[in-house]
């Protein structure tokens, strides 16, 4: 420790900040030649793609690759400007991911608050740890799991047919006010145990003081729920919607994907599968490569926006 | 002192334990219903409502799973690119994390920038599958592991615990006479081994959960499938013949594309399933550190 101080002293004293980096550098060659790797690698996979996004100004082939296809400035944007299926894609991938947020937000938030409440430990553990288990299973699974419940001999339509007294089962997919729900519910079911994590753990670390002060002014349980604990949330819940508001075009995908079909597809078809489609089935990649710029341009703005607010309303930023 | 119960209080805990067991039932059924059907012949599953418990046992679904070429392929790549892709994950993340969080590293600012952007922007599909066409990644098998191998969010997660270790630690070392390479394998990695488990889990879990790599960049390579693409497949056909129950009646097997589904679903959850409630303690922390920045 001592040597270290007055060699640091010595050598601002002596040498210029120059040779003081190369000294230091002669001294970390495993992070140099890590990062060079790493940088090559990031550079690879994370860059170079982004340049492929001049594809989208020209008429891609893929025979005559990026050097050689034709330019053609911003007339593919323009062709996905007029194609009424991209709005359509828009609007809805706007849509679910504004709803899928809200609920994200607000079932979280609901269940930290009531698991909360439960003062047996071993019901409150074994509650918490069945409601993680959507979360790490796949989206398909999911997805298969959603079709088989709402399928015509399906339990909902079990329980609309006995309980409520429906006559017919209800082809939930052939319907295109349902679509939307059917997503945000599948979502809340898989993630609001592993959202609310986050808040449960964050509880934790309110001052106790505070539940016995407010013990000692009789205030009930929803009261201190509703004036402590929901209160104290609030830096974590600002930071939550931050990161999750750049996610709001990132509607998921396998539900729409695969239960998606021509009767509902103006509500269910998202920028994704509008990609997909234009781009991997119909070889028009420069198209796809456009509306992929769309969306991240929009998500950037998103993320710089929620920055901003957050900074504006003086909560943690981001970045 | 105990406390005196009013009527609220009561009202409340009713509340409170209906709420949690109507949770658990609709957290649960599903795949208590996928296993009851995975176990019940295929052919009564038409005729009888299954609910929680097979009506007309049988394990046939799960040996027709077995049998079937595609599923035994898949499960192999499935498992290779879980145990690969995780091992070379963690490996570059966290060498990735520890160079970013020396403090004396000359170009900490630029490179930590560098990863940061690559959160936000992206080259999105079809930019992507050119360059992976160009590097000769697709129809492979490296194209599950290779490029996702760094992720910027995994190795904020790992940063942020490594700023939580003293840097006296680093320093005496040091003077020791310890490189970075030596502090990076004996000193700092031994201290992070709950964030290593934390990013193991993440990661094990997103490659056996994976599929639309499979898709997208092995469609012709039916020895690069996964089992979520076998199973995804499989619900695409279910989802288009919906309505052919009857000429399955006809047919004479008791194994139906439901119960085969059922059993494919139940082989792939049984891993995560069994894996997750002991990893609980690491997540949350995990999960934490990484979601509150500081």
């Amino acid at each position: 420790m001592a040597r270290n101080t007055i060699n640091s002293l010595g050598t601002a004293d002596l040498r210029t900040k120059k040779t003081n980096k190369w000294a230091e550098a002669r001294r970390q060659p495993f992070l140099l030649i890590s990062s060079a790797l790493l940088l090559i690698y990031g550079i690879i996979f994370y860059y170079v793609p982004v340049l492929g996004w001049i594809t989208a100004f020209q008429d891609y082939k893929p025979a005559k690759g990026f050097l050689k296809s034709q330019w053609v400035g911003f007339a593919k944007f323009q062709k996905l400007f007029e194609n009424k299926t991209f709005y359509l894609a828009f609007r809805n991938t706007l849509a679910m991911g504004v709803i899928n947020l809200v609920f994200h937000f607000l079932t979280a938030i609901a269940f930290a608050l009531i698991l909360n409440e439960v003062r047996v430990m071993f019901a409150k553990k074994f509650v918490q740890t069945i409601s993680y288990m959507p979360h790490f299973l796949s989206w398909i699974i999911v997805t298969a799991i959603v079709r088989d419940i709402l399928s015509a001999d399906g339990i909902v339509n079990e329980f609309l047919m006995n309980v409520c007294g429906n006559k017919m089962p209800i082809d939930f997919f052939a319907v295109k006010g349902y679509f939307w729900w059917i997503v945000a519910a599948a979502n809340v079911w898989k993630e609001t145990g592993w959202n609310a994590i986050i808040y449960l753990a964050a509880i934790t670390a309110i001052d106790p003081a505070l539940y016995e002060a407010a013990d000692m002014d009789g205030a009930t349980r929803f009261q201190k729920v509703w004036y402590i604990t929901l209160p104290s949330l609030r830096p974590t819940i600002m930071i939550l919607l931050l990161i999750n508001i750049g996610n709001v075009l990132n509607a998921g995908f396998e539900l729409q994907y695969i239960l998606g079909n021509d009767v509902i597809s103006d509500v269910s078809k998202i920028l994704d599968v509008f990609i997909l489609d234009w781009g991997i089935s119909q070889f028009d990649f420069s198209l796809g490569t456009a509306a992929g710029i769309f969306k991240s341009v929009i998500a950037l703005i998103l993320v710089c926006l929620g920055n901003w607010t957050a900074k504006r309303t003086g909560d943690e930023r981001l970045f | 002192m105990k406390k005196k119960y009013g009527a609220g209080d009561i009202a409340f805990e009713v509340f409170l334990v209906i709420f949690l067991i109507v949770f658990v039932m609709v957290t649960l059924y599903p795949v208590i219903n996928t296993l009851a059907i995975s176990f019940n012949d295929g052919f009564d599953t038409i005729t009888h409502r299954i609910h929680f418990i097979p009506h007309q046992w049988t394990t046939d679904n799960y040996k027709a799973v077995f049998a079937k070429e595609g599923y035994r392929q898949a499960a192999i790549v499935t498992v290779a690119r879980t145990v690969i892709g995780t091992l070379l994950s963690l490996v570059v993340n966290s060498i990735l994390a520890y160079v970013i969080s020396r403090k004396k590293f000359l170009f900490k600012k630029s490179f930590s920038l560098f990863w940061v952007i690559t959160m936000y922007v992206n080259g999105g599909l079809i930019p992507t599958y050119i360059v992976f066409q160009k590097l000769h990644l697709t129809n492979s098998f490296w194209v599950y592991v290779i490029p996702g191998a760094v992720s910027a969010f995994n190795m904020l997660v790992i940063r942020n615990f490594m700023n939580g270790i003293p840097d006296s630690l680093e320093e005496s070392a040091q003077i020791d006479g310890a490189g970075y390479f030596k502090i990076f394998v004996s000193i700092i990695s031994p201290l992070c081994k709950p964030v290593y488990a934390t990013i193991t889990l993440f990661v094990a879990v997103y490659h056996w959960n994976a599929w639309f790599d499979a898709m997208i960049y092995n469609k012709m390579h039916d020895e690069y499938t996964v089992l979520q693409y076998e199973l995804m497949k499989q619900l695409q056909t279910a989802m288009k013949s919906a309505g052919s129950v009857e000429g399955l009646k006809n047919s004479g097997t008791t194994i139906t594309p439901t119960s085969i589904r059922a059993a494919a679903t139940i082989v792939t959850m049984v891993p995560i399933l069994f894996i997750y409630p002991f990893l609980q303690r690491y997540f949350v922390t995990g999960l934490t550190i990484g979601g509150v920045k500081e």
